[in-house]
């Protein structure tokens, strides 16, 4: 177990590059800082592994982003025949590609995760709430580059699905018609719209997605890891100034997520190499016909990952009041912090009440989710009106139900049960 | 003596049991065409020649395949070069060419009011059943230009050009009370079976192994690389269990000293 360097007096070693390098640059510091003198509750469960799963799938969308940059040609006359030259004719193509596309939906699956996470184990509540706020940022900023990335294969259902969320834009009061056709760039959805779209995707979402990220690791330093039992770790400290229930997060969260990084690519790998296509979910089949603004795919669906906040959108008739209710369904995130009035932070320890309006808040995200993938008739409808009050409920009548909860009393220390 | 009467029997018994099986599958012939299956598979290399050859043959007249190389789908199905300069490739093209129709789309336009699709990504786009099902499913119609029709796509523009080999059918509906919107009873034609009306070059089963090649051919076109896709993916999924396998070793190991 390494002990934390103290950080004012690096050991710099006589002579040599590394020596070099320590007296100009605080290596020692950093990497004491941030991982073998960060300590993380010993208790993590199998939940804990989304975070760094996070970490990994955002590195492999960066990296094999960066390939396809190389041989992608954005513009409409050139997008759609540009990708099937990357999937036939470029060498390791089709395996850069498919990484990349399935990447996206595993992102969003370890997202999802990871926020139910906190969720769960109330890991938003003070005070981690500038933690959650910040990681709400990286949620917002990943829901815009994958819809922006979707739109640059320029398929019949990138064009569709970009025409259908800009025209969301045009609900806003007054200066909706405006706004619509400034994010577009011209009268419909163009080679002005891709070019931009392109350049937002590469650049500038994914610049803003790794900027808060690092604030969402730095604001973690501060407060500490919350574990599942809702304890404050650092309000128990030993003898040597480390909490009683924490451990190093170098070397044993390192190895302990390198094995869920083992079976997440796994995971992966059966998708990319088996089922890339994911019968239609992660690619849908409209999108391998070129985009037509002549010819509209027979159901317009977004991909699964948005399915829930589209089961929403087509749930309510009037086309302002559902644009508006869909954008809440994902901004109501944001306020957990402070609609969530219970004494204690973990599921746990929570009553009745907090399990089950979470509970059917769960079903409810994903049920939502699969009647999003369904044509908006008859039974779906009523279905997705059902799931969208329970949806909406469960945020708005926290404060309510959160607070009159029978708790159990929270232990002192965590609860682990050693090992093997 | 005894075991050649059995077999007899056994052939005999087979035969009838199958044509059982023909007359059970529902309201007369094709009544089940929704449930069709195209049940290919890419790693047929046979099956994908004769379907390149079928399509070069049937379709390229109208129909191009502007991803695919004719050199790529040499290499990918074994064809050699002199075989393919002798079956596929069309007159005045090189084995480095994309597989491009000559029909001008201003022809295509004037002749059936659009342009032929591409076919490259046509078993992606619509999947195999679609496109086996569409192959099988033409009729006679007078009142459509082309004197034909689909069932899988109505008002194809496509006319029925494998008619010559799988003869000429017509389409019998019937009358089905349905409720309409407003809730009165509306009658509406359904589907019920195919007629044959006259017999063309290939019998049911030949023609079915045609349309079950070409869609197969298609299927491959649609991503050439998927058999070498599979194949590789065994040996990735492999090394990653080891690899997880280790990882999880050296982590009981660290772990050890967590009590």
């Amino acid at each position: 177990m390494a002990a934390a360097a103290a950080p004012s007096e690096p050991e710099v070693k006589s002579g040599g590059v590394v020596a070099w390098i320590y007296k100009r640059f605080p290596v020692q510091e950093f990497v004491s800082d941030t991982l073998t003198g960060y300590y993380a509750p010993k208790n993590f469960n199998i939940w804990y592994f989304f975070g760094s799963l996070a970490l990994v799938v955002l590195v492999l969308q960066l990296a094999t982003g960066i390939f396809l940059t190389m041989f992608y040609k954005p513009g409409a006359a050139s997008a759609f025949d540009s990708v099937e030259f990357i999937m036939r004719e470029v060498q390791w193509g089709w395996l850069i590609r498919y990484l990349h596309s399935s990447g996206a939906s595993i992102f969003f699956i370890v997202v999802y995760l990871h926020m139910f996470r906190a969720m769960l184990y109330g890991s938003y509540k003070a005070p981690r709430e500038l933690l959650w706020l910040i990681g709400m940022v990286v949620y917002f900023a990943l829901i815009a580059e994958a819809f922006l990335g979707y739109v640059l294969p320029w398929g019949n259902m990138s064009f569709w699905g970009a025409q259908v969320i800009v025209n969301l834009f045009g609900t806003i009061p007054v200066i909706g018609p405006g706004v619509v056709e400034w994010i577009r760039g011209d009268y419909g959805i163009a080679d002005a719209t891709l070019m931009r779209f392109f350049a937002l995707h590469v650049a500038a979402v994914p610049l803003a997605l790794l900027l808060f990220v690092m604030l969402h690791l730095v604001a973690l330093r501060r407060t500490g890891s919350n574990n599942p039992d809702g304890i404050e770790i650092k309000a128990r400290v030993g003898a040597d100034g480390h909490p009683l229930d924490g451990i190093p997060f170098h070397p044993y969260y390192t190895v302990k997520d390198i094995v869920g990084v083992g079976v997440m690519l796994v995971v992966l790998a059966i998708v990319v190499f088996f089922a890339p296509s994911f019968g239609g979910l992660f690619l849908e089949g409209a999108n391998f016909e070129p985009a037509n603004p002549l010819s509209t795919p027979e159901h317009i669906a977004p991909v699964w990952y948005f399915t829930t906040y589209f089961a929403i959108l087509r749930a309510v008739p009037d086309q302002r009041l559902s644009a508006l209710l869909m954008f809440s369904a994902v901004a109501l995130f944001v306020f957990l912090p402070w609609l969530d009035r219970s004494p204690v932070k973990s599921m746990r320890y929570r009553g009745v009440l907090s399990r089950g309006a979470l509970g059917l808040f769960a079903v409810s995200f994903i049920a939502l989710g699969y009647l999003g993938l369904q044509p908006a008739e008859g039974l779906y409808v009523i279905l997705a009106r059902i799931f969208a009050a329970i949806y909406f409920a469960f945020f708005l009548l926290m404060p309510w139900y959160s607070r009159i909860d029978k708790v159990k009393p929270v232990p002192d220390r965590v609860t682990y049960h050693g090992h093997g | 003596m005894g075991t050649a009467k059995k077999a007899l029997l056994l052939a005999g018994l087979l035969l009838a049991g199958s044509a059982c099986g023909a007359a059970e599958g529902g309201g007369g012939a094709g009544a089940d065409w929704l449930s069709w299956r195209a049940d290919d598979d890419v790693t047929n290399t046979a099956s994908l020649q004769r379907g390149a050859r079928n399509f070069m043959g049937y379709c390229f007249g109208c129909h191009s395949l502007k991803y695919e190389r004719y050199s790529r789908l040499a290499s990918d199905l074994a064809i050699s070069t002199e075989e393919l300069q002798q079956y596929l490739l069309a007159p005045g093209d090189k084995p480095a060419n994309y597989i491009l129709t000559i029909m001008p789309d201003a022809d295509a336009v004037a002749w059936f009011g659009k342009t032929a699709p591409d076919l490259s990504l046509m078993a992606r786009a619509r999947s195999t059943d679609y496109l086996y099902q569409f192959l099988k499913t033409f009729y006679i119609d007078p009142t459509r230009p082309t004197g034909g029709n689909n069932l899988r796509l109505t008002a194809a523009a496509m006319p029925a050009v494998l008619s010559e080999l799988e003869g000429l059918k017509r389409a019998v509906f019937k009358d089905e009370q349905k409720p309409g919107a407003d809730g009165k009873l509306m009658t509406e034609q359904v589907f019920d079976h195919f007629e044959a009306v006259t017999p063309g070059r290939l019998s049911a089963a030949e023609y079915d192994k045609f349309v079950h090649d070409t869609v197969n051919f298609l299927d491959y076109v649609g991503e050439p690389t998927q058999v070498a896709r599979r194949a590789l993916g065994i040996w990735v999924v492999l090394f990653l269990l080891v690899f997880t396998w280790l990882a999880w070793l050296l982590k009981q190991e660290y772990w050890k000293d967590v009590h």
